[in-house]
């Protein structure tokens, strides 16, 4: 450096004294200007929220069958009303809501995991890329619902049988969606890594020798954060959705054992005389599902640093 | 181009194999036993012959094997046959159907048209709606149209069609009687009349497959055609002195068509697994609904046949999509 570094204005040292800003900071700062999903972000804690802890405000079994209130409407006993053996609706909404929250966050991991692990390995190392990224293929070919149904069918019983009937399927369901669901992660991270490999700091972490299993866990993985996240929110709405309809065509969760899904299957059969009741649990799947892509899409611009700051 | 196209329709066989040799193994190796609802009256040996005439007693790689070959070999075969009136198949054995006892491939052909027509039918509306939503949402970008088209999207991704489809039911066929809320395959259209019953009868379940259809085409028509717009070849067509309609329908919407064609071609596999759900709920007898009763009843070989043949569209249409992607983008060579 032989030019004389030019005066900087003293507001600009001070700003430089400055400790530096939280990277999270910035993420938040840029998220909150997205409004669609500050709203989603909103709309879902409260979702989260109601089913954690609402059954405790409201602590009416969901399971207790009080059969004088049977088909009853709105009522301060029961705010939506009982369905056709008695049992409150708050409280199975609720419930439900639990169930359904539990088995998409719970199949998101193991989706995303799956899909993380295959796109590192594929991305870095080159002699699994071809494989891996077959597998991928032929898996996207597959024809996932019908497959789901499938496996649904033929191991409930076994599964059930060892985990008891609520675990079993639980099991089962997000096993069987976190199976079917990580090839879009796997691409996208494959994409990114490829991309990083070429990149002057994985040079130079490589120049000084740093093993292949630190690369990528200093290096890499830190780098593909912010697609794996998008892409774990939008696993979020993927599985509820899906765990819905197994549970809507009747292959899902136990009927005494409710789920958003499974209260719209069995209010589906008395759509004609009471229609509130399948409306209350398509409308807490629609909506969350309508906030967790909201909260993607702002996450997308908001982890983009290209974006941020404008 | 050729070349290219041969030789993805040979690799498209080992992925098929695979892909069907994965289906055969899943329904083969779980637990469950397809006399075991049988009454306990029938003797054993009796049983055993029961199983016996179900194949089951031959080893696996022979019943897949033989499987294949029905579906392959004899059941194109009997097409052909029954179409031609010429007796290649004759003595060849077909997919029987544990529920029914008649061959898989007859039961299909009867509920291939209902399909067929809902599946298709939503497919062409979502596409007529979503193209001009698209094209007018990229070129008003961010004003209320766009903003509105955008909002419209994220419920059509968001709202499941077992809820739309519900909701519409109630609304329009309960509160208000518009439509009848069962599908009647067994209608036939003859005059006036039942047209305009067969109209009805088919707007609900169309409309709701369509609004997916619809949230995810004119998302990518979008995305397109704002890629485009901002091209030079856009700037010299204008600085021509062409009119804007002739740049922005003729100019810029014939390339923003090149990534949507093939996501057209690439969403015509899956329409037909989202319409399991929407069959369920109209009560469509087509392909959805006989696979979901075939799964109840634990019907292997027709669960087997349906969803192989789901694979075979899912492949032949990514074939198809890739092929149309060189075709229309000279840019695009792949030899």
């Amino acid at each position: 450096m032989t030019e004389p570094m030019p005066a900087q204005p003293p507001s600009m040292a001070e700003e430089l004294h400055k400790p530096p800003r939280n990277q999270w900071l910035d993420v938040w700062d840029q998220f909150r200007t997205h409004k669609g999903a500050l709203v989603g972000a909103f709309v879902f804690l409260g979702i989260l929220l109601a089913v954690t802890i609402g059954p405790l405000l409201w602590p009416i079994d969901p399971t207790y069958i009080d059969i004088r209130a049977r088909n009853s409407g709105p009522s301060l006993a029961h705010p939506l009303g009982a369905d056709q053996l008695g049992r409150d609706m708050l409280a199975r909404m609720m419930a439900g809501g639990q169930v359904s929250m539990a088995v998409g966050v719970t199949a998101m991991g193991l989706s995303v995991l799956l899909g993380t692990l295959i796109g590192v390995l594929a991305g870095y190392f080159r002699r699994l890329d071809g494989p891996l990224m077959r597998l991928t293929d032929l898996f996207l070919a597959l024809p996932l619902l019908p497959l789901l149904l499938v496996m649904v069918m033929l191991f409930r019983e076994a599964l059930s049988a060892r985990f008891g009937p609520e675990m079993g399927i639980f099991i089962l369901i997000v096993v069987a969606i976190g199976l079917t669901s990580w090839m879009h992660t796997a691409r996208i991270v494959r994409g990114d890594v490829l991309a990083l490999k070429e990149r002057e700091f994985v040079l130079a972490a490589r120049s000084i020798g740093t093993p292949s299993r630190r690369m990528i866990t200093r290096h890499i993985l830190p780098n593909v954060l912010s697609p794996v996240m998008v892409s774990a929110t939008l696993g979020i709405a993927t599985a509820i959705i899906t765990e819905s309809a197994l549970s809507f065509l009747g292959l899902g969760f136990p009927p005494d054992f409710p789920t958003w899904g499974r209260l719209l299957y069995d209010a589906v059969n008395y759509v004609q005389q009471y229609p509130s009741r399948v409306f209350w649990p398509g409308l807490a799947i629609s909506l969350t599902v309508l906030s967790v892509n909201y909260i993607g899409d702002g996450l997308r611009d908001a982890l983009d640093p290209r974006i941020r700051g404008r | 181009m050729f070349t290219y196209t041969l030789r993805r329709l040979i690799l498209a066989i080992p992925t098929l194999l695979f892909i069907s040799l994965i289906i055969f193994l899943l329904l083969d190796l779980a637990p469950g036993d397809p006399t075991a609802q049988m009454p306990l009256t029938i003797p054993p040996e009796v049983k055993a012959k029961i199983r016996e005439s179900l194949g089951l007693g031959e080893p696996i790689h022979v019943r897949y094997l033989l499987w294949l070959k029905q579906f392959v070999v004899a059941e194109p075969l009997y097409m052909v046959d029954h179409y031609l009136g010429t007796n290649f198949a004759d003595g060849m054995q077909r997919v029987i159907s544990w529920q029914t006892r008649s061959p898989v491939g007859d039961i299909i052909v009867q509920r291939m048209p209902q399909t067929l027509w809902v599946v298709g039918m939503s497919y062409v509306v979502g596409i007529a709606i979503a193209l001009p939503i698209g094209i007018l949402s990229a070129y008003r970008q961010y004003s209320v149209f766009d903003q509105v088209g955008t909002f419209v999207t994220m419920i059509g991704y968001s709202v499941p069609p077992f809820f739309s489809g519900v909701l519409v039911i109630v609304i329009f066929s309960v509160q208000l009687g518009w439509f009848p809320s069962i599908y009647d395959t067994t209608h036939e259209v003859t005059d006036w009349q039942s047209f305009l019953y067969q109209l009805r009868q088919m707007i609900m379940p169309v409309m709701v497959l369509a609004l997916q259809t619809t949230a995810q085409i004119s998302r990518f028509m979008r995305a397109s055609m704002l890629d485009n717009l901002g091209q030079d070849y856009a700037r010299t067509a204008r600085a021509k002195g062409m009119s804007e309609a002739t740049v922005v329908l003729v100019h810029v919407l014939r390339n923003s068509m090149i990534p949507v064609v093939t996501v057209i071609a690439l969403g015509v596999p899956l329409i037909f697994g989202g319409a399991i759900i929407t069959e369920q709920i109209f009560k469509v007898n087509g392909l959805g609904q006989l696979l979901i009763t075939a799964i109840y009843a634990n019907d292997i070989p027709m669960v087997q046949t349906i969803t192989f043949i789901f694979a075979v569209l899912i492949v032949l249409f990514n074939l198809i999509a890739d092929v149309l992607y060189g075709v229309l983008d000279p840019r695009i060579r792949y030899d």
